[in-house]
């Protein structure tokens, strides 16, 4: 197991020193002075000369790449441009928005998809399972941003139950931070709902083919005792993968809902700076989201054999 | 050819009606989708203007029809580039193997640990927002998928007697490519490219939906969305249409691509 762990945790140092080296060529690809694009357009002569020394731009650029890892391992990926603030700062403010809207929203998503989509598979080309199939195509075909603007429409100005417009951290007050994450959290839940219950359902089917769920029939247990006991556990192996990538993906970047909603999340934040070309943002953000990225996939993998004991063997 | 089945009959009507609007809206719409008429601004759906008009007085109807064409023509250039790269790339990679096959792929899956959504938006920080720009970005962020698809199929391609055959006889390996890995891996190709062409088609209403789109005046369905969000209580019909235009475009790709799927790829038949 830690021997898993271990080479599985050393498998990720090469990817993440190639998007560190993306990130970095990132402001070297864009055309002008990096110091200047650094430190913002109203930047005076002397402090471009100070973050040009700081840079190192008048030395070699692998030099000028280990100066900038150098920082940004120890956590400083420079100020904002438009605030001020340290990048590491902001984007961890911002990542907490986001990580409790996505965590709530995929927690709910599997506990409603994963049941369902077994159900589905239990009843094989019946109408229940024609039925979960064809919300689930509708759900996956609604773009989030749409789904989000007519779920504002109706709750937040038809019906008028829930606030329109800001936002309370959920850590400040937890009653008002839950009602503001109502919204959001539905809109993701539907999408993801109808992403995790194919998969689901298709891994299930591919379970109940085999030999031993038929000798399970044979032994005479209860349908019931079948899916909770056999099929369930192995089927749930493809279906925790993606539900890993669902995780890194939004944790990345929810930014149209957080627009639709006006959340001060991450994916709200990248958007800002690319509009306002605040490249320290842009790069720590980017930076950020990858390792963020690794790290959800990499503790998806360690507790892959919790499910499936077999993976450690290899 | 087994018959088809209602699910795959509403796909390809939806595709043939989004497609049918796309080549119709660039030669011909109900009124110019660039025309502002300040004194008809946010007219409900009726006549003449069929499904309203918007802040600027332009008629909805007919910037739908323009848009469809730009969000069609965008992704079709944009799955064209990364089905290009990620096939040449991929065949490279896995008819080659060694040292070649392990940069290209190291690459690879450093893109790959982004989410593509994400690897667009840093893509087009440099490219910049614009047409171009957009279909440079999203092109690279959809390759790396299609290269390890291509790969993956002709890594096990390479070991049939076949394409030892083809060496054997002398030819080099750009023919063996061409000739005789190329046609045998289009089918998961094809898989993967409608289903991205959903997911580009997607993407691409994100990005104009954050504003960092397509610019205005011209429209997208995106941008025709992020402009209705301030009158959405008044004229919610903004807000409705270009939402109901995605949203049937990517229904009809994925009941197709499902359809396409189960054709292609007998293996994930009945899943």
């Amino acid at each position: 197991m830690l021997r898993f762990a271990l080479t599985r945790l050393l498998s990720t140092i090469p990817t993440l020193l190639l998007v560190s080296i993306a990130v970095f060529g990132l402001i070297r690809l864009i055309p002008g002075d990096p110091a200047s694009l650094i430190m913002g357009d109203l930047a005076d002569t002397a402090a471009l000369e100070a973050a040009r020394q700081a840079m190192g731009l008048d030395r070699p650029v692998p030099v000028q790449f280990l100066i900038w890892l150098g920082k940004a391992l120890t956590g400083d990926l420079g100020n904002s441009i438009a605030s001020n603030e340290p990048v590491l700062d902001l984007v961890l403010r911002r990542f907490a928005t986001s990580a409790w809207m996505v965590l709530i929203a995929v927690a709910i998503a599997t506990l409603i998809a994963v049941p369902l989509g077994m159900l589905a598979a239990r009843r094989q080309n019946g109408a229940l399972d024609l039925g979960i199939i064809a919300m689930s195509t509708l759900l996956v075909s609604i773009p989030t941003f749409w789904l989000g603007l007519m779920i504002l429409l109706t709750f937040g100005l038809k019906l008028g139950w829930l606030p329109v417009i800001g936002y309370v951290a959920i850590t400040s007050d937890t009653k008002a931070g839950l009602i503001y994450l109502i919204m959001p959290v539905l809109t993701l839940v539907l999408h993801e709902v109808g992403i995790i219950v194919r998969m689901a359902r298709a891994s299930t089917l591919d379970v109940l083919r085999l030999d031993y769920v038929t000798h399970a029939r044979a032994k005479g247990l209860s349908e019931a005792a079948i899916m909770t006991k056999h099929v369930a556990r192995n089927a749930f192996g493809p279906t925790w993968t993606l539900i890993g990538l669902i995780l890194g993906n939004l944790l990345g970047g929810v930014a149209v809902v957080e627009t639709v909603f006006t959340m001060p999340g991450l994916g709200r934040l990248i958007v800002d700076a690319i509009y306002a070309r605040d490249y320290p943002v842009i790069q720590g953000c980017l930076l950020f989201v990858a390792v963020i990225y690794m790290v959800v996939n990499l503790i998806v993998d360690l507790l892959y054999p919790i499910f499936d004991p077999r993976v450690t063997a290899q | 050819m087994r018959p088809m089945r209602p699910n795959q009959i509403i796909g390809l009507t939806l595709i043939a009606l989004v497609l049918s609007a796309a080549v119709i809206g660039t030669f011909w719409t109900p009124f110019d989708p660039l025309r502002i008429d300040l004194r008809n601004k946010l007219a409900a759906p009726g006549l003449p203007n069929l499904l309203g008009t918007d802040e600027f007085g332009r008629d909805i109807l007919s910037r739908l029809m323009a848009a469809a064409g730009t969000s069609t023509s965008i992704s079709l250039i944009t799955v064209s580039f990364a089905v290009c790269g990620g096939v040449t790339l991929g065949m490279i990679a896995g008819y080659a193997r060694g040292a070649v096959d392990r940069a290209i792929m190291m690459v690879n899956d450093a893109m790959l640990s982004f989410p593509s959504m994400l690897l667009a938006l840093a893509l087009l920080s440099i490219t910049g927002a614009n047409k171009y720009g957009i279909i440079l970005a999203l092109g690279l962020a959809y390759t790396p998928a299609m290269v390890r698809v291509v790969r993956g199929a002709v890594l096990s391609l390479r070991e049939r007697e076949f394409i030892e055959a083809s060496r054997i006889m002398g030819n080099s390996a750009a023919y063996t490519m061409l000739r005789h890995l190329l046609p045998n891996c289009l089918a998961p190709v094809i898989v993967l490219a409608t289903t991205m062409f959903g997911s580009v088609l997607l993407t691409e209403s994100a990005l104009s939906f954050l504003g960092l789109g397509v610019p205005p005046p011209a429209p997208t369905w995106g941008n025709m969305l992020a402009s209705a969000r301030p009158h959405m209580s008044a004229a919610p019909w903004l807000g409705i249409f270009p939402g109901l235009c995605i949203a049937l475009t990517l229904l009809g790709i994925n009941l197709f691509g499902d359809a396409i799927r189960d054709r292609l790829d007998p293996r994930m038949r009945g899943l």
